[in-house]
C-alpha cells in the first residue's frame, strides 16, 4: 500500500487549512452552541467561492473523492460545524449519482453557491433503525404526487431549503419494495416544521407533511426504487461526509489543557501516566478512525461503493469518541463538569461538551447494533437474525 | 496514494500463504510445542529464501521492503508458525546496517532482545532467544552482538514460545550512545510493524475459524451464528482487521521511506516511522486478543479445549506482543514523542 498524498492533494489540504484559519472565528463556534444548529454560513460561502464545493460533490465534475475527504476531515479536525454543509454535499452526490437531468441543473448550482442547505427526512416517529417501514404516504395524482405524514429528526429543517424524504409509495408489497424519494422543497404548502432540543445543544426538528402536492420532477429515482437510492444515501453518509475525526479535537482540546493545570500533587496534568496512556491510546484510535475514513474515500475514488467500509468506520470511531469523551472526563474532573464561559472549566468546556454530544453519534446515521448487523449479515455471511 | 495491496504484494502473500497452508496445518503448530520452534520448517522456510528477503542486496539478499516482509509476516500469523521469522529478518537486517551480516541463506537463527540487559548484563526473555546463535541488543549506552550455542530450551510459557534468556557478556559492541540508540530504535520499530503483521494474520484465522463454527454448530435447532448475540459479538472482528491492516500498512509503509516524518498529534498527521510503528504494534495487538477471545468465547467449551484451533491462536495473540512488555510502557514511550517529556520535578 501507499500512503503517501500527490502534490497536488497535499496543496488542497493547505488551502482547506488555510480558509479554516482565514474564515473560521470562536463567534461562529460559540453561535452553533447558542442556536443549536451546527452549520457555518460563513465557511460554506467561502468554501463555495475557493471552489472547494464542485470538487466535493462524490461522483460529480472532477472532483476526487480523496478530496472531498480530506475537506471534511480538515474541517471536523478544525472543530469547525459542518453537519449543514455535508448533508448538502450528500444529497449532491445522490442526486448526481441518480438524479435526472432536469434534477441536477436545478439543484446542483444552488449546493454549490454554498447558501443552501438541505435536511434528511428519513426517520419518523414510529421508526429509525427500522427505516424501511416508514409510513409517509405519498399517493400519485396526475402530475402530481400528494405527501401525509410526519418525519422525525429532521435536523438542519429550519434553515434548509430542501428535504430528501423517504415516502411510502406502495403500502402493499414488502416493505423494502414500496419506498420512494423525493427531494422537495420545504417551503410547499402543507409543511410544518417544529423545534426539538437534544441534550448535546444540537437543534433538530420534527416535520408534517399535511396534503403537501408534489410535482413528479421532484421525485428522486424510480418509483418504489427508494431503497437503491438509501444505499447510496448511506454509502456516501457513513465515512466519507465526516462524523469521524470527532477524537481529533477533543485529545487537542484536553492535551492543551491539561499542559496547564496541575492536579492535586502539583503535578501537571498532562505527566500523569494513566493520562499519558490514554492520550495516547485516543491518538492511535484516531489514526484508525482517519484510515479506515481514508479507505471509504479511496474505494469510491477508485469506483466503488464503500457501504460495508462505512459502517465499520462508524462503529470504530464512534466508540471511540465516546470511550475519549469518558477517558478525559475523568482526568479533568471535577473541572471537566463545567461547561462552556464558566471560569475553570476544563478545555473552556469543551470536555463538558464532548460528554454531552457523544453520545448521539452512535445513535444517529445507523446506530453501532444495525452497524453491526449490517457486517454480520453482508460481510461475515451469517443468517439474518431478525 | 494506493490502498490496496500491489500486484507485488498480492503474489508474496499467494505465495507465502501457500507455502504456510501446506507446510505448517495446525498439526505441524502442536507438534513443536512445547518449544515453538520446528527446525525442519525453518530450514525449508530458508529454502525459499524468505529470511532474507529483506536484507541488503550487497550481501546477497533480496533487497525487499519492509512492506514485502509485512506481507510474509502477516502469513505467520495466520497459521501461527513456530519459526522466528519476524526476530530473524529484523536482526539481520540490523546487522546488515551495521556492515557485520551473517552469511545469507544459513539456517542459523539471529534475533534482536527487546528490552535493554539488566545490571547483571542479561537480556530475559528474548524472543527466539532459546533458537538464535546470534543475538543483538542494548546494554547500556552501547549495541552489543553475541554468538553463541543456543540454550535449545525455553522456560514453559503461555505461547510456547522459544523464549530465554541470554548473556551479553564478551559480546562485540556494535554501536554506542547516539548511534547505538537510533540503530536500536529502528530495529525495534521493524520487529513492532512485522509483530503487527502478524497479529494482522491471527486476527484473519481467528475470525475464519469463528465463523465456520457458528456457521456449523446447532443449538435450539438453529446456527448459533444465527442469534444476535454472537453476531454482534464477532461483527467487531473486520472492523479491528481493517483498523489493524490499515494501521500496519501505513507503519510498514513509513519504515520504507528515508528519515523521520512528521508527528503532529494536534491535526492527527503521523508519518513518523518509529511512532507509526508502535502505534501499530499497540492496535494490532489489543486487536489480535479481542479477535482471539470474541473467537474462543463463539466456540463454547470446546474453544477452551486442546483439540480446537483456536486456542493456539489465543495464547499467541497475547504472547508474540506481551513479550516486549507492558504495554502501557509503550504507550508512555510514544506520549514522548507525541506529547513531549514528562516535566523534570524539581
Ligand atoms: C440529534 C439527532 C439527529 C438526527 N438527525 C436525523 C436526520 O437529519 N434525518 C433523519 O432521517 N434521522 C435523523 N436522526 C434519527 C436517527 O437516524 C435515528 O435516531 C436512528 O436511526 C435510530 O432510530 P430510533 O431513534 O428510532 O431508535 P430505534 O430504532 O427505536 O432503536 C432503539 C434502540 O434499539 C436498537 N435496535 C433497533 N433495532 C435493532 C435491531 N434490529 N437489532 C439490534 N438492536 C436494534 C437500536 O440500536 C437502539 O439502541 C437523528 C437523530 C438524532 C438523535
Amino acid at each position: 500500500m501507499d500512503f503517501s498524498l500527490t502534490p497536488a492533494q497535499v496543496e488542497y489540504r493547505e488551502r482547506i487549512r488555510t480558509l479554516i484559519r482565514e474564515v473560521h472565528r470562536p463567534e461562529h463556534t460559540e453561535r452553533q452552541h447558542r442556536t443549536g444548529t451546527f452549520d457555518s454560513p460563513e465557511i460554506n460561502r467561502a468554501l463555495a467561492a475557493g471552489g472547494f464545493l464542485e470538487r466535493a460533490i462524490p461522483g460529480y465534475g472532477d472532483g476526487d473523492p480523496i478530496e472531498l475527504w480530506m475537506l471534511f476531515n480538515e474541517l471536523e479536525k478544525a472543530a469547525v460545524p459542518a453537519d449543514g454543509i455535508a448533508m448538502a454535499l450528500m444529497v449532491a452526490g445522490v442526486i448526481a449519482y441518480v438524479g435526472t437531468e432536469a434534477q441536477k441543473a436545478e439543484f446542483l448550482p444552488q449546493v454549490l453557491a454554498g447558501d443552501t442547505l438541505v435536511s434528511l427526512g428519513y426517520s419518523e416517529p414510529e421508526c429509525g433503525s427500522d427505516v424501511a417501514s416508514a409510513q409517509t404516504r405519498a399517493v400519485r395524482d396526475g402530475d402530481d404526487w400528494v405527501v401525509n405524514g410526519a418525519k422525525m429528526w429532521t435536523t438542519m429543517a429550519h434553515v434548509a431549503k430542501w428535504v430528501l424524504l423517504l415516502t411510502r409509495t406502495d403500502p402493499d408489497v414488502p416493505k423494502h419494495r414500496g419506498l420512494t424519494f423525493f427531494l422537495i422543497p420545504l417551503d410547499l404548502p402543507g409543511i410544518t416544521i417544529d423545534a426539538v432540543y437534544t441534550m448535546g445543544t444540537e437543534r433538530t426538528n420534527a416535520t408534517f407533511y399535511d396534503d403537501v402536492r408534489v410535482p413528479d420532477r421532484y421525485r428522486v429515482g424510480e418509483v418504489d426504487g427508494g431503497w437503491r437510492v438509501m444505499a447510496v444515501a448511506l454509502a456516501f453518509e457513513r465515512g466519507l461526509m465526516g462524523g469521524t475525526a470527532a477524537g481529533v479535537p477533543l485529545l487537542r482540546h484536553f492535551h492543551h489543557w491539561a499542559a496547564n493545570v496541575r492536579d492535586d500533587d502539583g503535578r501537571r496534568l498532562v505527566d500523569d501516566p494513566l493520562v499519558r496512556e490514554r492520550m495516547v491510546r485516543v491518538a492511535v484510535d484516531n489514526e484508525v478512525a482517519a484510515l479506515m475514513t481514508l479507505r471509504t474515500a479511496y474505494i469510491a475514488a477508485t469506483g466503488g461503493l464503500p457501504g460495508l467500509e462505512g459502517s465499520m468506520v462508524k462503529v470504530h470511531a464512534t466508540e471511540a469518541y465516546q470511550r475519549a469523551a469518558r477517558w478525559f472526563s475523568e482526568a479533568a474532573a471535577p473541572a471537566a463538569l463545567l461547561q462552556f464561559d464558566q471560569p475553570g472549566a476544563a478545555a473552556e468546556g469543551w470536555i463538558e461538551y464532548d460528554l454531552r454530544h457523544s453520545p448521539v453519534t452512535t445513535i444517529y446515521g445507523g446506530t453501532s447494533e444495525i452497524n453491526r448487523n449490517n457486517i454480520a449479515e453482508r460481510h461475515l455471511g451469517l443468517p439474518k437474525a431478525r | 496514494m494506493r490502498l490496496e495491496p500491489t500486484e507485488d504484494e498480492r503474489t508474496i502473500a499467494e505465495v507465502f500463504g501457500g507455502f504456510f497452508r501446506n507446510e505448517c496445518p495446525p498439526a505441524v503448530v502442536r507438534a513443536a510445542e512445547p518449544l515453538g520452534f520446528d527446525i525442519g520448517l525453518w530450514a525449508r522456510l530458508v529454502g525459499t529464501g524468505a529470511p532474507d528477503m529483506g536484507r541488503a542486496e550487497a550481501v546477497g539478499g533480496g533487497g525487499a521492503a519492509l512492506t514485502d516482509l509485512a506481507v510474509v509476516a502477516e502469513q505467520v500469523g495466520r497459521t501461527v508458525a513456530p519459526v522466528p521469522f519476524v526476530e530473524h529478518a529484523v536482526a539481520c537486517r540490523l546487522l546488515d546496517r551495521l556492515g557485520v551480516s551473517p552469511p545469507v541463506g544459513a539456517t542459523e537463527v539471529a534475533t534482536l532482545a527487546l528490552r535493554p540487559a539488566g545490571a547483571a548484563g542479561d537480556w530475559t526473555l528474548v524472543p527466539a532467544g532459546a533458537v538464535a546463535g546470534t543475538v543483538v541488543g542494548l546494554v547500556g549506552d552501547d549495541l552489543v552482538c553475541v554468538h553463541g550455542p543456543p540454550p535449545g530450551g525455553a522456560p514453559a510459557n503461555h505461547a510456547a514460545m522459544p523464549v530465554a534468556d541470554r548473556a551479553s557478556g564478551g559480546g562485540t559492541v556494535l554501536a554506542s550512545a547516539a548511534a547505538a540508540r537510533e540503530a536500536f530504535a529502528v530495529a525495534r520499530a521493524e520487529w513492532q510493524t512485522l509483530t503487527a503483521s502478524a497479529c494482522v494474520g491471527i486476527i484473519t484465522t481467528a475470525l475464519d475459524l469463528a465463523i465456520a463454527y457458528v456457521t456449523e454448530r446447532h443449538q435450539f435447532d438453529r446456527p448459533i451464528g444465527s442469534f444476535q448475540a454472537i453476531q454482534q459479538q464477532l461483527a467487531d472482528l473486520p472492523i479491528v482487521l481493517e483498523g489493524a491492516t490499515l494501521l500496519t500498512a501505513k507503519a510498514a509503509w513509513a519504515g520504507d521511506r528515508p528519515g523521520r516524518g512528521t508527528v503532529d498529534v494536534d491535526r492527527a498527521d503521523i508519518t513518523d516511522f518509529p511512532v507509526l510503528a508502535g502505534m501499530a504494534f499497540l492496535h494490532a495487538a489489543e486487536a489480535a486478543a479481542l479477535a482471539t477471545d470474541r473467537a474462543l468465547h463463539a466456540h463454547g467449551g470446546y474453544g477452551y479445549s486442546e483439540e480446537y484451533d483456536i486456542q493456539l491462536l489465543y495464547r499467541r495473540a497475547r504472547g508474540w506482543a506481551l513479550v516486549a512488555g507492558d504495554p502501557a510502557r509503550e504507550c508512555r514511550r510514544l506520549a514522548d514523542a507525541m506529547f513531549g517529556p514528562v516535566e523534570e520535578v524539581a
